[in-house]
């Protein structure tokens, strides 16, 4: 019971962390052609995130390997439930890996603009496609003991794209406020400018969200059995507001620590929501899986709690000190300079 | 074609994709790693070009292995969502475990390599890249480990439903899995071996750079000896293990019909599986698949006929995939010596004829590759588990033919595309040959300054 629990914790951790770190990749993606006015610029773009975009895609490929190990059954039910979307999300994440790979080895625009377009596009997919996926998670999925009874366009209900939507904003200004940090000059003043300008428009979708899961699902029956975890969606809100202020303030860095926060506790409301549940079923509560009914043994948890509990503090360090390496803002001179770079 | 048939082709087509990338990390990046790591020892910059050089058609090459990976753990739950559930308790372990311990350290410093040639120290520079070198063979064993429990399940129970892990110890400890992952090791350091003695051939037989090339060559060669004398002698224990815990497969591999003693082995045959016989057997060696198989000459072979035909993998495709895979590893022994020889006597230009073989060699390791794991995969069917679960069983129920069809389509029509820019930039790089302009990589010192 406690290790499912640890495992729970776990499972909405990685996710989180997940999304915060992904979260800046894909909103770079999705404004590369947007910021970037030239070449040098996108450039610059592409290489901020170069030395971090892989090694932030692999907490996609633990989340899923937790869930294999750890729960196998609502592992097996997710992916076979969801398996278009998976696939379109799939076939996204594999071009963007390989755009920002090809796109400088050819000195050649249409070549590059091919590139460009693609990194955009499979940017913005992934972000709507999560968001689409944990908003139709977190109302519950129309499974029963019969299997699914939902398809793609099923899952594409207003919720599970306010939900899209929510993430996709979350991750542009997410990534407006890293290319802020981490770019110089011109690109960078305008990356500030335009995530001060998608914040309003991210206050009012993430205030609709909070809204509408009251009617359209369950979530807030937890926080009403313990009001005390109230201050997770409450802290949300808090770093919400603070990326504005620290924006308006002049600490970009502060404006970015606070929004990868709002991304963390957004995740950790939805979590806490849903416990135990992993998947709620919308049709028949008796068909939903939960930590309970879809975990693994006591051994294998326990062996995977060791293996967790020993590896990814390492891991969280040395990551901790790559991205210290890197921690300098990139300049188009600096970037055209560097033969290694993307 | 229905979901279970379209679903094994989706497999077979996306890891056999994935399987083209893999061969060569595991080999090219030991082979940078230690040139990188002359560089650092001798300060001599012909070694620090040769990282550069080969370091970047790793990377062409790197980037498609990663992100055609994802698709491979995926697909586990979207259309095998019954084998993940009936063993996930025991199969999901070593992934989350690659995952955790192998795929960030390779992740990580692949980006510490790529972009900190003027942010750490040369040293730091070198160990990233080992890093890399050793979190892809990390990786390597975390997965075969998987695939080992497939082909020879150990330390679990049948419980609740479902195979439960009961003996995490028994799994990291399966010799099938460890034989598996020291035969495919050797067999990514042969790709990465004749895949650098090949674009060395290539370029020194345009008298291009005769110096780096030659430098190039020689380390692969010797490389390439230590690796294809090393897939023989795994392979053979590997064989050993297969005939004592698959017999079916190993009579398929070997097309034995009968069970006897004293096996002979042909260097002929060619088998007729509706008659359950060969129709060819010619130039027989004594004994010498019994040998192969237990290691003594009178030892008794189950053929396949012992076995229910249901209960028979595929006979055509484990033979040939077989016998060509090993002839291919035979080939690539003499060739691996004769270039050492050559090397060894600084008369590699002056064998033409053998570089233009060693150019046209590049695609062979790969194909060995492929052929081994045909083996591998083939010859455990009908079983996804051996023994314990069909892979009629395994496949998704709440998948239809629709969905596979159109995801079977949309791998295709994007892999083949990717395959070939892949191909198209690593040509051109290859062909390109090595960059002099240093600047930007080496600092100058105190006294340039």
């Amino acid at each position: 019971m406690a290790l499912q629990i640890t495992w729970f914790v776990l499972w909405g951790v990685l996710w989180g962390v997940y999304f915060m770190l992904d979260g800046f990749v894909l909103g770079t993606g999705m404004l590369h052609g947007i910021l970037g006015k030239s070449d040098g610029e996108k450039r610059v773009m592409i290489n901020t995130i170069g030395p971090v975009w892989d090694g932030n895609e692999v907490w996609l490929i633990t989340a899923g390997g937790a869930t294999f190990a750890a729960f196998p059954t609502t592992y097996a039910l997710m992916f076979s439930y969801l398996y278009t979307a998976l696939l379109l999300l799939l076939f996204a994440l594999i071009v963007r890996g390989v755009s920002f790979e090809f796109r400088g080895k050819l000195d050649n625009a249409t070549w590059k603009k091919g590139w460009d377009l693609a990194i955009q596009v499979s940017s913005l997919i992934p972000a709507l496609l999560f968001g689409v996926a944990f908003g139709n998670i977190f109302q519950g999925l129309p499974m029963d003991a019969a299997g699914y009874h939902g398809s793609l366009l099923s899952l594409l209900n207003p919720y599970g794209l306010l939900t899209g939507v929510l993430f996709v904003l979350l991750f542009l200004e997410h990534g407006a406020l890293y290319l802020t940090v981490k770019s110089t000059g011109d690109l960078s003043n305008r990356a500030k400018k335009l995530a001060d300008k998608l914040w309003p428009a991210l206050l009012v979708v993430a205030a609709t969200f909070l809204v509408s899961t009251w009617f359209a699902t369950q979530l807030y029956d937890n926080y009403l059995g313990e009001t005390l975890l109230l201050i997770v969606p409450l802290l949300a809100v808090a770093s919400l507001v603070a990326i504005r202020v620290f924006s308006a303030y002049g600490s970009p860095l502060k404006a970015f620590a606070a929004s990868s926060a709002t991304i963390l506790l957004v995740v950790a409301t939805g979590v806490i929501g849903l416990f135990p549940n992993l998947i709620p079923s919308s049709i028949d509560p008796a068909s939903s899986l939960t930590i309970f009914n879809s975990s693994s043994s006591p051994y294998t948890l326990k062996i995977m709690t060791v293996v967790a509990f020993i590896f990814v503090p390492i891991v969280i360090s040395y990551k901790i000190w790559v991205y210290r390496i890197f921690r300098a803002p990139l300049t188009v001179e600096e970037v055209i300079a560097d033969k290694g770079a993307y | 074609m229905d979901v279970l048939t379209l679903s094994r082709l989706q497999f077979a087509v996306t890891s056999a994709f994935h399987f083209i990338f893999v061969p060569l990390t595991l080999g090219l990046s030991i082979l940078t790693a230690y040139m990188e790591t002359r560089y650092v020892r001798t300060g001599d910059e012909t070694y620090l070009k040769m990282a550069k050089f080969w370091g970047k058609l790793f990377l062409i090459n790197f980037a498609l292995g990663v992100v055609t990976g994802i698709t491979l753990e995926f697909q586990f739950g979207m259309n095998w969502a019954e084998y993940s559930k009936y063993v996930g308790d025991i199969f999901g372990a070593p992934l989350a475990i690659e995952a955790t311990v192998a795929f960030f350290l390779e992740s990580v410093f692949i980006g510490v390599w790529i972009f900190g040639w003027n942010r750490v120290s040369k040293k730091l520079h070198a160990v990233s890249i080992w890093l890399v070198a050793i979190a892809s063979n990390l990786s390597a064993l975390w997965i075969l480990l998987a695939n080992g429990w497939m082909q020879h399940p150990v330390g679990y129970v049948l419980r609740n439903g479902r195979a439960e892990m009961v003996d995490f110890m028994a799994m990291v400890t399966n010799p099938y899995g460890l034989l598996k992952f020291g035969h495919q090791l050797v067999s990514g350091y042969t790709v990465g071996a004749f895949f650098v003695m090949g674009v060395s051939a290539w370029h020194l037989l345009r008298k291009n750079r005769p110096d780096f090339f030659k430098r190039s060559f020689s380390i692969a060669a010797k490389f390439g000896l230590a690796s294809t004398l090393l897939v023989a002698i795994i392979g053979d224990f590997h064989a050993v293990e297969v005939a004592k815990t698959q017999p079916a497969k190993f009579a398929a591999m070997e097309s034995i019909w009968e069970t006897k003693r004293g096996v002979g082995l042909n260097l002929l045959l060619v088998p007729d599986p509706i008659k359950e016989c060969n129709s060819l057997e010619k130039l027989c060696i004594p004994n010498a698949v019994s040998m192969l198989a237990f290691h003594n000459p009178d030892a008794e072979i189950k053929g396949l006929k012992e076995f229910p035909p249901e209960l028979r993998p595929p006979v055509q495709p484990v033979f040939w995939s077989f016998r060509l895979m090993v002839g291919l590893g035979t080939f690539f022994i003499l060739a691996s010596i004769l270039a050492v020889i050559i090397s060894w006597r600084g008369t590699i230009e002056a064998n033409p004829l053998f570089l233009k073989i060693l150019v046209w060699s590049i695609p062979l390791p790969y194909l060995a590759n492929q052929l081994g794991w045909i083996v591998a995969e083939v010859g455990r069917q009908p079983w996804i588990v051996y023994g314990v679960l069909k892979t009629s069983d395994a496949v998704s129920k709440s998948i239809t033919t629709g969905q596979v069809i159109g995801s079977l389509a949309g791998f295709t029509l994007l892999y083949s595309f990717l395959g070939f820019v892949d191909i198209f930039l690593l040509t051109r790089y290859a062909r390109k040959g090595p960059d002099d302009d240093l600047s930007g990589i080496i600092k100058p010192t105190r006294q340039e300054v």
